[in-house]
């Protein structure tokens, strides 16, 4: 065998590893890694620019990312850190310190989900009030759709956006059922607000601070009953003398 | 090549993956002879570095684009920059199983190591493109900014001496 022969038998193929990588830092693949949640397992996909989605596991996972991302899947590790900031944003229901990547999604809709991730745990609020957030009242249907597309659910917590009229609404990830659970892990009591909204309820007062509130407000969880005063409506309330509270703003 | 380059100009998303599938091999192969610690990292960069290229240029660019040429010439600028730097810095204490060799090499891929080592650096990047990577003289020239027949002659050398190591050996 010649020496040029000998050196050619050098070609050697790169470790499978070297290809994955090249997807990844491309941005032509994003990596996946399974999390426990309050709903039980999920799917984590994650690129450069921060975490993309949050989809239940079954066998039609791979398909939908690829339908509305147009990228592929490989499973990986995140990020050094990104681990824990993912199991955190899970359990607290916000990103916290984790990048978030939205970029799948509209400008109206960025910002109709920023504003999603402002809304405490444990507490609720309604299309309309998202609607009046962002600066278009009366968009609710539209963010009623953000919602339905929410990439991110659990981390960008549409769990807690209701309907105006008290009902839980529906949920993407996994339907009604899953959304109340979820809110019954927060301590939400999802129960006592359809009751509420079944006796056309929506606002809670208190008539020795003049305020009123959204009922799963912590202002409103603070009111004893002796001493509150139930609204059906916000002009209800401001007609009987009371002031829309400043954290919840109903 | 041509065929890709007019893909790659009309759909690089799409496309990149190909080229990975097609310069994979040649490029970590010689990387794994003239920078043997870092060929993996090295073969990664390269291929991002070049997709990010890509994306930044205008169609007509990368119609025009000598694809293995063009991808050797980010491979050795990343390789020399990463010697430099490895040169600068103090090299941290590395221990034998710190990077596990579990993926297959060439049989005798260390007395090959041994044997380049041997040749002056430009001898030993010219043998290599030309005889494990498989670029041409003209190729050759390109990317390493020197005349044709000084590479020529740098191979011509370098097999020379490599012939004597391994006379050496016996």
């Amino acid at each position: 065998m010649t020496i040029e022969d000998r050196l050619h038998g050098l070609r050697t193929a790169p470790p499978a590893r070297v290809d994955r990588a090249v997807l990844l830092g491309t941005g032509l693949a994003d990596g996946f890694g399974l999390f426990q949640s309050p709903i039980g397992q999920v799917i984590v996909t994650f690129n450069t620019d921060g975490v993309s989605s949050v989809d239940l596991p079954d066998e039609e996972a791979f398909t939908r990312f690829h339908q509305r991302f147009g990228r592929q899947l490989i499973e990986a590790r995140p990020p050094r850190g990104w681990d824990r900031w993912i199991n955190l944003a899970i359990e607290r229901g916000t990103p916290g310190e984790l990048p978030i990547d939205l970029r799948v999604v509209t400008d109206f809709q960025r910002q109709v989900l920023e504003v999603t991730t402002t809304i405490p745990r444990g507490q609720v609020r309604t299309y309309g009030w998202l609607a009046r957030r962002v600066g278009k009242t009366g968009a609710t249907r539209a963010v009623g759709s953000t919602m339905a597309r929410n990439p991110l659910p659990l981390i960008v917590p549409c769990h807690r956006v209701v309907r105006s009229d008290g009902l839980i609404g529906n949920y993407s990830l996994g339907g009604n059922d899953r959304k109340r659970q979820l809110l019954e892990h927060e301590g939400a009591d999802p129960g006592g607000l359809e009751e509420l909204a079944g006796r056309g309820i929506r606002f809670l007062g208190s008539d020795t601070t003049g305020v009123f509130c959204l009922p799963t407000c912590r202002h409103a969880r603070r009111i004893s009953d002796n001493h509150r005063v139930e609204f059906r409506s916000a002009d209800e309330a401001a007609g009987s003398g009371f002031r829309p509270c400043l954290v919840c703003s109903p | 090549m041509n065929d890709l380059c007019q893909r790659l100009s009309r759909d690089l998303d799409g496309t990149f993956p190909e080229l990975v599938g097609l310069l994979r091999q040649d490029i970590y192969s010689g990387l794994r002879r003239l920078y043997p610690a870092e060929a993996e990292d090295l073969t990664q960069e390269t291929l991002i570095r070049a997709y990010r290229a890509l994306a930044g240029y205008e169609p007509e660019r990368i119609r025009q684009l000598q694809l293995r040429g063009w991808i050797w010439t980010i491979a050795l600028n990343l390789g020399r920059n990463h010697a430099r730097d490895r040169a600068r810095r103090p090299q941290p204490v590395e221990y034998e199983d710190r990077h596990p060799k579990i993926d297959p090499e060439p049989p005798d891929s260390v007395a090959w190591d041994r044997r380049l080592r041997g040749l002056p650096p430009h001898q030993r990047q010219a043998v290599v493109l030309r005889h494990v990577v498989g670029l041409s003289y003209p190729e050759i020239a390109e990317v390493v900014a020197r005349p044709e027949g000084t590479v020529k002659a740098d191979v011509h050398r370098g097999l020379q001496k490599l012939r004597q190591i391994m006379e050496g050996e016996q």
